[in-house]
């Protein structure tokens, strides 16, 4: 009743309130209602915070989108086969330097040894995606390794391990990996792969243990402490779990970078080497005439920046929608 | 008297920092028997959550450092045990509740996983369908309604009162021997506490384990224990029965804090705080540490110059650490008999 009497008397009690206060019945309703939902539980649905990333995620409409083009892309590259009209090294000297064309299916034109582009694009993009998956999985194992360690652990274990990294990061990366893919052979994909993610992994150790830092003091780790677990299991079960979205974003991102910098080393020609095709191996063949043969550089390059774009969009809609803060959908 | 289960003796807990080393714990010694409830009460930074996490091997090594002491459990030293064993300790013949049962479940795993973790780890030859039926049993027990489906919830799905339950569960879910409440229901409403209490209650019936209560809430004291040790700046500074303590507390520091409880039956009536700070634990007083609060010191020198030492008064289980615990005789008893009443 005090409570009434303090409100200014202009404001009128809602009528809702009033009606439920007035007739007891309206009351005894709501209070069965209650019990009911408390006791039967049926129409309770767990949904997981992955529910929740996920529907934010296929909301996130650019990032939708991209994923569709990506994997469309994908597909094509893993079926080469079936759906390039050539072969990636099979000329035809009488059809050198075709621009685009209907006439034989030589829809990106022809290079210099009349060999299709749109299947070499078709079988790079193979590779490219390739390396780049590799890379993505290798920097992402080695670099949530030392994270996870170096976090977890702390003390001199973190000094060493974070030591390491800082000087993996201060190595000039185009110089280093230029110098290591003489030494180490180029050419061979698998080679490039595993030379980019020694270098690729260091931003992960960092955004890991970082994440670890602030989770092994939360107080689910103490009371997984205080039943017995031990450090492998709080490590892989407890913490690794809740740094799982910064880890995927970055496992993404890393794809383009990677991309991008494939292409680029191949370009320069320390990369993939010919004729295995890889989309920068493309574009350095095409370039050595100028824009004479503009679609020899043109399609390869394209191909790169869409998917490097599509990649970036795809890991910022994953980081909207792994971000538990985050409610509304941007985009 | 039955032998004790955990028996600590002479504990020193210090941390060090940057301003010095603090000395958290400082020569506690305590008995716990088989069943009983004993509660530890105490001002924030007293070193009631300290002087128990350390003997787990919880807390943080270092800055934290166990200078001194052991602790019997079971006819093993806890403090001198490989980390190994203590680990296989946890959770099992030892386990614990915690204060907030918000940040205390892991929000990715689902409760019931949680919960079959705290049991395979314990007992790996159990089978997935044995330790999903127990886990089931457990949140049964503490009253999680709907217990199947509340398996397979996420702790965010569940409300505070419901998760705290969802916490004893775990912490007797290997019927430990012994029961570690640290603070249980101070981060939980009023009227989930009294919830709480009972679940807690039930646990503790459930598996007869031996309950140490962490808490700074006299009423949860009066509530649930057999014992109280009260605990000032590291030390235990009186320690007795609940009825004795309640009726006639001996220590003018015991007497400070039941005046400070609000009483239903006084009216109107100012609380009495203690005055003063509690000292800092870098730079404790000379004397007894709470002698520049205390009522019945009035500057005397003992106080001033000797640390009184922990001894018995009266029948042989009601300890105190003053100097000039005598005088006390009788005082206080009128109110805190009315504090009894008021939180009981």
């Amino acid at each position: 009743m005090s409570e009434r009497s303090a409100q200014p008397p202009h404001i009128e009690q809602p009528p809702t309130s009033a009606a439920i206060v007035g007739e007891p019945q309206v009351a005894m309703q709501m209070d069965d209602h209650l019990e009911l939902s408390y006791d039967s539980g049926v129409d309770l649905k767990a949904r997981s915070q992955w529910g929740y990333a996920m529907r934010r995620f296929l909301r996130h409409r650019l990032a939708m989108g991209s994923l569709v083009v990506l994997l469309f892309l994908g597909i094509v590259a893993l079926f080469a086969d079936f759906f390039a009209p050539y072969a990636f090294d099979e000329p035809d000297f009488l059809s050198i330097t075709l621009p685009p064309t209907t006439e034989g299916n030589h829809f990106f034109g022809t290079d210099f040894l009349g060999r299709d582009s749109l299947s070499r694009i078709i079988y790079g993009l193979r590779t490219s995606l390739w390396v780049a998956l590799v890379v993505s999985l290798l920097a992402t194992l080695i670099g949530t390794t030392v994270g996870a360690v170096a976090g977890y652990f702390g003390g001199w274990v973190d000094n060493g391990l974070m030591r390491l990294t800082d000087l993996v990061l201060t190595l000039p990366g185009l110089a280093v990996l230029l110098t290591i893919s003489v030494y180490v052979g180029q050419g061979d994909p698998k080679r490039v792969a595993i030379i980019l993610a020694l270098l690729f992994w260091t931003g992960f150790a960092r955004i890991v243990r970082g994440t670890f830092l602030s989770l092994r003091e939360k107080e689910f780790v103490e009371a997984a402490k205080a039943s017995g677990a031990g450090d492998g299991r709080i490590i892989l079960r407890h913490i690794l779990p809740n740094a799982i979205g910064p880890i995927i974003v970055n496992a993404t991102l890393i794809v383009a970078a990677a991309i991008l910098t494939e292409a680029g080393l191949s370009f320069l020609g320390f990369g993939v080497q010919p004729p295995n095709p890889a989309l920068g191996v493309l574009i350095n063949e095409g370039q050595s005439e100028g824009l004479k043969f503009w679609w020899l550089v043109t399609f390869p390059g394209l191909v790169i920046v869409l998917i490097a774009l599509c990649i970036n969009f795809i890991g910022d809609g994953m980081r909207d929608a792994l971000d538990p803060t985050q409610r509304r959908i941007r985009a | 008297m039955p032998e004790p289960l955990l028996s600590v003796r002479d504990l020193a807990v210090e941390f060090s920092t940057e301003d010095g080393v603090v000395h958290a714990v400082n020569g506690v010694s305590y008995d716990v028997y088989p069943g009983e409830v004993l509660g530890v009460v105490g001002e924030s930074g007293s070193g009631k959550s300290v002087g128990v996490m350390s003997l787990l091997g919880l807390i943080p090594q270092p800055p934290g450092r166990i200078t001194s002491g052991e602790a019997i459990f079971d006819g093993r030293d806890l403090l001198k045990m490989p980390k190994k064993q203590l680990r296989r300790l946890r959770g099992d013949d030892v386990a614990m509740v915690f204060q907030d049962p918000m940040t205390s479940l892991n929000p990715v795993l689902r409760v019931g996983d949680q919960l079959g973790e705290a049991i395979s780890t314990h007992r790996p030859e159990l089978k997935r369908g044995q330790v999903r039926a127990r886990v089931i049993q457990l949140l049964e027990l503490v009253g999680v309604p709907n217990p199947e489906t509340r398996y397979s919830q996420y702790p965010h799905e569940y409300s505070g009162g419901m998760r705290q339950r969802a916490m004893i569960a775990m912490a007797i879910a290997n019927e430990p021997k012994l029961l570690i409440a640290d603070e249980p229901t101070t981060a939980l409403d009023v009227t989930i506490q009294a919830q709480v209490i009972e679940v807690l209650k039930a646990a503790q019936h459930e598996t007869h384990a031996a309950t140490i209560l962490i808490t700074h809430d006299l009423g949860l004291v009066a509530e649930l224990c057999d014992r109280v040790a009260v605990m000032y700046a590291g030390r235990i500074v009186e320690m007795g029965d609940i009825y004795t303590i309640f009726a006639a507390p001996r220590h003018p520091y015991t007497i400070g804090l039941m005046q400070s409880l609000p009483r239903l039956a006084a009216e109107n009536e100012w609380l009495q705080p203690i005055t003063g700070q509690p000292p800092s634990l870098l730079n404790m007083p000379p004397g007894c540490p709470f002698h520049p609060r205390c009522f019945l010191s009035q500057g005397r020198l003992p106080c001033r110059t000797d640390v009184p030492e922990l001894r018995s008064i009266d029948e042989r289980a009601h300890l105190t650490r003053c100097h000039y615990a005598d005088e006390l005789h009788g005082q206080g008893a009128a109110t805190t008999a009315a504090a009894v009443e008021g939180v009981s």
